[in-house]
């Protein structure tokens, strides 16, 4: 550990209360574990979710023990109906865009590592902080909560296109009380995500210890700084279409649902809403949230690459730009989403540029990433494995995104699984392996004990061969005309598919079996695992310069100086090929500080 | 965890604050209270800017729903504003006349001139009484609609008149809740600067986004 000559500004003294200190905690690390603790759950319940589905896709009259139990009437004998398919669906998507891509590596990793990463003892508003765990938490017993209400969840997607969304139960099962659960479940959930943004923006803004500078961030710190930026615009836009959408369930308001619609032989009483006003508003802020998703992963993934690449950063300062364009874009492409939605087709060309442009800052960053590399001697450790397997990902999805960005192809393409392979790849797949090269990189300073490197690279090969025999068979099935959504594939066209939604259901299940190893590697290495010191990867930035695991105030009652940039890797120095942020040594550099 | 976070630093404050505090800091010779007040750090100074960023967003939403929703149909019925909401804007916009005073006579005694210390109290109180009245008024108005026949799903017009001024008005409740914590924080005399400073930024956001509303429900209503 490196001096930290400055004095302690407060001393704090640390909760002993049991429920002050571990369940209603105002400790900014303790609230990461929370949200890791959340999300870890929801991602197991979203894959048992899709076990479910692919089982029925790929045997769909065979029985799933059981399960029965959990819907008597959405899979009499164990075997799913249609509409019960649907709801698994939804729930499957709702649970990993919004409790598991957006929790993990945002405001898990975020919460615990960037005020540490800043120098910063905590979050400038713990409560609010506290505040936006437990809102998220009750959200997501909100969402679960419909599976055990009424007739169960709703059907209708994780994007609930209007008008199914606001016309009750008369538009299928879990479309009264599971649309109302759901929406009342995100808004709850955009309420939490602001509290959060509005501490990581402030904590980045304002609790910076004395020499870092905004370029001095770590690029894990930027990330989480621009995702807020993101959430901060995005959930407040789909907050008030929540509301909108509980108003025309419980109040009667027409503000989605058209006059004269007549669903199952009844007129329904609304009159003149706007189908499409709910897509604009949620594909306002369902396409950042993709980037929501994947630019947390990017700024951990570089600062995994940096430290087992002994080397800086091509252009550390292109790559920040370029999560910055990301972001600005972001907004700016969500009408790609609604090329068949019935739009002035000249409006579909207006949203094809930027979907085209925002690749450039996609494929500057990938290029970095890949130049950087280049002449490393990268240390093979999971983290730096998962971590490649984030860029593998992120170009294999990205590339199909340049299709689906021209109205022409996305027409032919559109609700195929072609589009299911495509953002499963570049959000779902390369943003958890962003959460796992996290995981392996962070847990021993967050446990004190390191996880086991072997059973890491078995999970890293079984989920990266496993992911690409799941998600690359995708983009055949939607060419080959596959729709999404079916459960059943009766149509003449689809017969010869079968074979390859059973291929793609086995892989699936040994891939998730392999999900297994990690989460037993986990709770092994907590316990078991060989203890941590406190700098296990040889790295330079602030979270390194502390105690493994970090003390109460994060510095031990003192505030680090910093002197460098985040990443002075290829150096000599008195430690080795490497100097601390928080070391006065002066060193010899080939490349510029800020 | 907190209440120690945010207690008035009672050490150097030069060797401790780093870039992100930014600004120049005096630092209190006399250890006295309204010195450490004033010279607090500042962790509040850019969320209240992140907050109302975040609100504008969500009423921007709710302007482009209204704008989309009313072209949508034939089905839109304007109706008069009750006009109440006249009075009602007069006296939220007064209300951040005086809480600007009392803003000013708090900053003035932190920076030592105990004569203004004489009555930043009763100038928050009226500010409270004032948005208070503000929000009985809102409630006012939707009885007069009511009374009108114009309820919340009689109409998209009225629809949306609801859900902006019920959204706005509890808005406005927090903002009250932010004066009522000034006042109390006053009278300890442990309020800080920043704190102070950010009440009187939101109240003034709020008035600032009742005008606009105003003006977006009188032409599009």
């Amino acid at each position: 550990m490196h001096d930290m000559s400055a004095p302690v500004a407060h001393q704090h003294a640390p909760p002993t209360s049991f429920i002050r200190k571990y369940v209603f905690s105002l400790d900014h690390k303790v609230i990461g574990k929370q949200y890791y603790g959340l999300a870890l759950l929801a991602a197991y319940v979203g894959m048992g979710l899709s076990w479910l589905m692919r089982f029925h896709l790929a045997w769909n009259s065979t029985a799933i023990p059981g399960l029965q139990f959990l819907s008597a009437s959405g899979a009499p004998g164990g075997v799913m109906t249609p509409e019960y398919y649907l709801q698994l669906m939804t729930m499957h998507g709702t649970i990993m865009v919004f409790f598991v891509l957006t929790t993990a590596p945002f405001a898990a990793f975020g919460n615990y590592f960037l005020p540490i990463q800043v120098g910063a003892e905590d979050m400038p508003f713990p409560r609010f902080n506290m505040m936006s765990f437990w809102v998220t938490f009750t959200a997501f017993l909100v969402l679960m909560s419909s599976f055990f209400v009424g007739d169960g969840p709703t059907l209708g997607g994780w994007t609930q296109y209007a008008p199914l969304n606001a016309i009750g139960s008369v538009g299928g099962p879990g479309q009264g009380t599971g649309v109302v659960l759901w929406a009342v479940s995100i808004a709850l959930f955009c309420v939490g995500q602001l509290l959060g943004a509005l501490n990581f923006i402030s904590t980045t803004l304002d609790l910076r210890v004395k020499g870092m500078s905004m370029m001095r961030l770590p690029l894990s710190a930027w990330s989480w700084f621009i995702t807020s930026c993101i959430g901060l615009t995005a959930f407040a836009v789909l907050m008030p279409a929540c509301i909108l959408v509980i108003l025309d369930h419980v109040a009667g308001t027409s503000f989605f649902v058209a006059s004269g619609l007549v669903m199952n032989d009844q007129v329904l009483p609304h009159s003149g809403g706007s189908t499409l006003l709910w897509q604009h508003l949620f594909w306002f802020f369902g396409h950042p949230e993709v980037y929501i998703a994947i630019v947390p992963s990017m700024g951990i993934v570089s600062h995994i690459l940096l430290a087992n690449q002994r080397k800086p950063m091509l252009s550390q300062r292109v790559l920040i730009y370029s999560m910055g364009a990301l972001a600005v874009l972001s907004y700016m492409v969500y009408g790609h989403h609604m090329f068949v939605s019935g739009m002035n087709p000249f409006s579909s060309l207006v949203f094809s540029f930027p979907t085209l442009v925002i690749t450039i800052p996609s494929t500057i960053i990938v290029l970095i990433w890949t130049f950087s590399l280049y002449g490393s001697k990268l240390r093979i450790n999971s983290a730096s494995l998962f971590s490649l397997g984030f860029i593998s990902m992120f170009v294999s999805g990205g590339v199909s995104g340049f299709f689906l960005a021209q109205p022409s192809i996305d027409i032919m393409l559109h609700a195929t699984y072609f589009v299911v392979g495509h953002f499963h790849l570049v959000m779902g797949v390369a943003a958890m392996f962003g959460i796992f090269a996290g995981t392996y990189f962070w847990f021993p300073k967050i446990t004190g004990r390191m996880m086991s490197e072997p059973l890491g690279k078995l999970h890293f090969w079984l989920s990266f061969v496993g992911a690409y025999c799941i998600f690359m068979p995708f983009h055949y099935l939607g060419m080959a005309g596959n729709v999404r959504r079916y459960s059943t594939f009766v149509d003449d066209f689809l017969q010869p598919l079968i074979p390859v939604h059973k291929f793609i259901t086995i892989a699936a299940f040994v891939t998730g079996a392999a999900q297994l190893i990690f989460l037993y590697n986990l709770f092994y290495s907590r316990f078991k695992g060989a203890p941590a010191p406190d700098n296990p990867w040889e790295a330079t930035s602030l979270e390194w310069s502390t105690a493994t695991p970090p003390p109460f105030d994060n510095f031990g009652g003192k505030h680090p100086i910093v002197y460098h940039d985040p990443y002075q890797y290829g150096v000599k120095s008195s430690v080795g090929d490497y100097v601390m942020q928080t070391s006065p040594e002066q060193v010899e550099t080939e490349f510029e500080e800020k | 965890m907190a209440s120690t976070l945010h207690e008035p630093p009672q050490i150097d404050l030069n060797d401790v604050l780093g870039a992100g505090n930014g600004g120049s800091i005096n630092i209190p010779t006399d250890g006295g209270l309204r010195s450490v007040l004033h010279h607090s750090p500042a962790p509040s100074s850019s969320a209240i800017w992140v907050a109302m960023f975040a609100i504008s967003m969500m009423f921007a939403a709710f302007t482009s729903a209204l704008i989309v929703r009313k072209g949508s149909s034939m089905d839109w019925e304007s109706f008069a504003l009750p006009s109440i909401l006249y009075f009602n804007t007069f006296l939220l916009l007064v209300s951040s006349v005086t809480l600007e005073v009392a803003r000013r006579r708090v900053d003035a005694f932190m920076r030592g001139a105990r004569s203004a210390a004489q009555r930043p109290t009763s100038w928050l109180y009226v500010t409270l009484a004032l948005g208070l009245l503000f929000v009985i008024g809102q409630y006012v108005a939707w009885q007069q609609l009511r009374a009108q026949g114009m309820y919340l799903a009689t109409n998209p017009s009225s629809s949306f008149f609801y859900v902006l001024t019920a959204a706005h008005a509890l808005h406005v409740l927090g903002g009250l809740g932010g004066l009522i914590y000034i006042t109390y924080k006053l009278s300890k005399l442990t309020l800080r600067r920043n704190t102070m400073v950010a009440t009187a930024r939101y109240w003034h956001f709020m008035g600032a986004l009742w005008v606009y509303l105003m003006l977006l429900l009188w032409f599009k209503l």
